[in-house]
């Protein structure tokens, strides 16, 4: 009987605690930084163009093979305006089979690929959930946004280049120089 | 017709699952009842097959990290270890420091995420509401903290071959340590709401029986093996990864009983928040978190096995190479589905309202055994 009364005082004393739970569909807890959500790609806000060239690295690693998309010759780079020379045409993910894992972002040599925060996808048509390169770039654009996102090769750049001038004890000119780092990168493409 | 004819009694027999609410996912038992009394159970599994040895024979050795985070989708760190043990041991790896301390306080904790799970169920089972709801409450903490450090609350495919895929945040030691004093009170106030309650006691003392011999010859590890007396712990027996730099204790139970079972788990808990707070006092403040490992690693031609301790006992990782991409052979020693075996002993001559408490106890997931 004692313990059981002793169990009875526990779930008093928890009934005056603040609740930690939330009435989910009009309330949200929030998110952590670095949740995933479903995989959306960047917008290069400079060029004007997305950042993604094509390359294909993403959609030969994805474990369920949930993406598709061909690459097209980058008329802006005709024209100068860009250093990428090719450039995505179409772009599906079928967000319905993403499982979600990370590798896409995880491989992707130029930024274009980042695991948005959306997570909220539910639709009533089986196969509703394809998503195609504008609505890609929408949900790319829309976690730039909420993110203050910086390229990663460029923060890992700058993150390397403090430090090196940490140790020398020197100004850190590392903005500039990681610059010149991607887009060298991009050109190569 | 004879009076002794006339009331002959046959036993009745009873399908339970596999959509039960109470099997713990999609498993089915057969149950041979004479009255209330089980007679004979045989369990029925393999809905939830995926064929994961299968695929991962077409798998790069990146890509099946995420199959084996949908193994034991309640302990995923555990299960990442096991594979990504394997492969370092083919490839004879040596994995850094920090990403090795990173890795076991992550497990650790996993396996508190999962006790504490198994905590609210087991008192579901037994009829009582209030600890499900604790048991979330304080798992909740630490599957943000996971989200923190990964992403991810479940499906982190966040271990890598030689290493981590990242740097955990910045903030990563601080919310560990802010987070293990809650989670002691927790483990705490569910002690003092389930374990020693009469009625828990009642219905879980001396129910579902297995011995050690027994326990051994049906091949049961962790916690379900300890409760019967025997002493047997990977992460003790036989340390992997760093294991041996800790100092903890290993729970041992008397009687094998479905109670003793459960008080196997409640005291891991606090055995892993033992080796959390270590793991965090030695671990060290920076340096590399993953090996020199080639993008699309290829170990060489052999074979190995790793096992480590999973939240429900071995879980072994058998792998073939050939020398390629993928492995020409990976074969899964999964610790529920040892641990679902000795089900049909434990069973007999129980009753039937007791069958869920016992199957409770033995702490399955369906993701690993059926596979
Ligand atoms: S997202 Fe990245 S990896 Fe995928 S096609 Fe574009 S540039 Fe290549
Ligand atoms: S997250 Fe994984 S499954 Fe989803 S698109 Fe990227 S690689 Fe494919």
């Amino acid at each position: 009987m004692f313990n059981a009364l002793k169990g009875m005082l526990v779930t008093l004393s928890t009934t005056l605690r603040k609740p930690v739970t939330a009435q989910y569909p009009k309330q949200h807890l929030p998110l952590q930084e670095r949740q995933w959500g479903f995989p959306a790609l960047t917008w290069d806000g400079e060029v004007g163009e997305p950042y993604c060239v094509g390359c294909m690295v993403c959609v030969r690693m994805c474990p369920t093979q949930c993406m598709s998309g061909t690459m097209i010759d980058n008329p802006k780079h005709a024209e100068g305006e860009s250093t990428r020379r090719k450039i995505i045409g179409d772009f599906e993910i079928n967000l319905g089979r993403c499982i979600l894992c990370g590798i896409c972002v995880e491989v992707c040599n130029f930024d274009a690929i980042e695991m948005s925060h959306e997570h909220e996808i539910s639709h009533y048509a089986r196969n509703g959930r394809r998503v195609d390169l504008p609505m890609l770039l929408d949900m790319g654009v829309k976690y730039q946004q909420e993110s203050n996102w910086i390229p990663p090769t460029k923060k890992k750049a700058a993150v390397a280049a403090a430090a090196k001038a940490a140790a020398e004890g020197g100004a850190p000119a590392a903005e500039a120089e990681a610059g010149e780092d991607t887009a060298e990168k991009e050109s190569e493409a | 017709m004879t009076e002794a004819q006339r009331l002959e009694s046959v036993d009745i027999l009873v399908n339970m699952g596999p959509q039960h609410p109470s099997t713990h996912g999609v498993f089915r038992m057969v149950l041979w009842v004479d009255g209330e009394r089980i007679v004979d159970c045989d369990p029925h599994i393999g809905y939830l097959h995926r064929g994961s040895e299968k695929l991962s024979e077409g798998e790069l050795y990146s890509q099946i990290i995420t199959l084996f985070d949908r193994l034991d989708y309640i302990g995923n760190f555990n299960t990442e270890l096991a594979f990504v043990g394997a492969v370092e041991k083919l490839m004879n790896l040596a994995v850094p420091e920090r990403a090795e301390y990173i890795r076991v306080i992550l497990c650790e904790l996993n396996r508190i995420s999962s006790h504490m799970l198994f905590y609210g169920t087991m008192g579901l089972d037994a009829g009582a509401m209030t600890p499900i709801m604790y048991g979330f409450r304080e798992r909740e903490r630490i599957q943000n903290l996971f989200e923190a450090v990964t992403g991810a609350r479940m499906m982190h495919n966040y271990f890598r071959i030689g290493g981590l895929r990242e740097e955990p945040p910045d903030d990563f030691v601080a919310r560990v340590r802010g987070v293990l004093p809650a989670i002691e009170q927790g483990i705490e106030e569910g002690d003092r709401l389930l374990t020693y309650n009469e009625v828990f006691l009642a219905r879980s003392r001396g129910i579902g029986v297995l011995s050690g011999q027994e326990a051994l010859d049906y091949g049961l590890t962790g916690p379900s093996l300890r409760a019967s007396g025997i002493p047997d712990d990977i992460r003790a027996i036989e340390p992997y990864s760093i294991y041996d730099r800790f100092d903890f204790d290993i729970p041992i139970g008397e009687n094998g009983d479905t109670w003793d079972r459960y008080a196997m788990r409640v005291e891991e808990m606090r055995q892993s928040v033992k080796i959390v707070k270590q793991a965090l006092e030695q671990m060290p403040e920076s340096g590399p978190i993953k090996a020199q490992v080639r993008g699309i690693p290829r170990p060489p031609k052999g074979e190995a096995y790793f096992r480590a301790e999973n939240p429900r006992g071995e879980i072994g990782v058998y792998l073939v190479s050939d020398g390629g991409d993928k492995p020409y052979r990976l074969k899964i020693r999964p610790p529920s589905f040892a641990n679902l075996q000795a089900l049909r002993p434990m069973l007999r001559n129980t009753y039937v309202a007791d069958a869920v408490m016992v199957l409770g106890s033995l702490d399955i997931v369906l993701g690993e055994v059926d596979r």
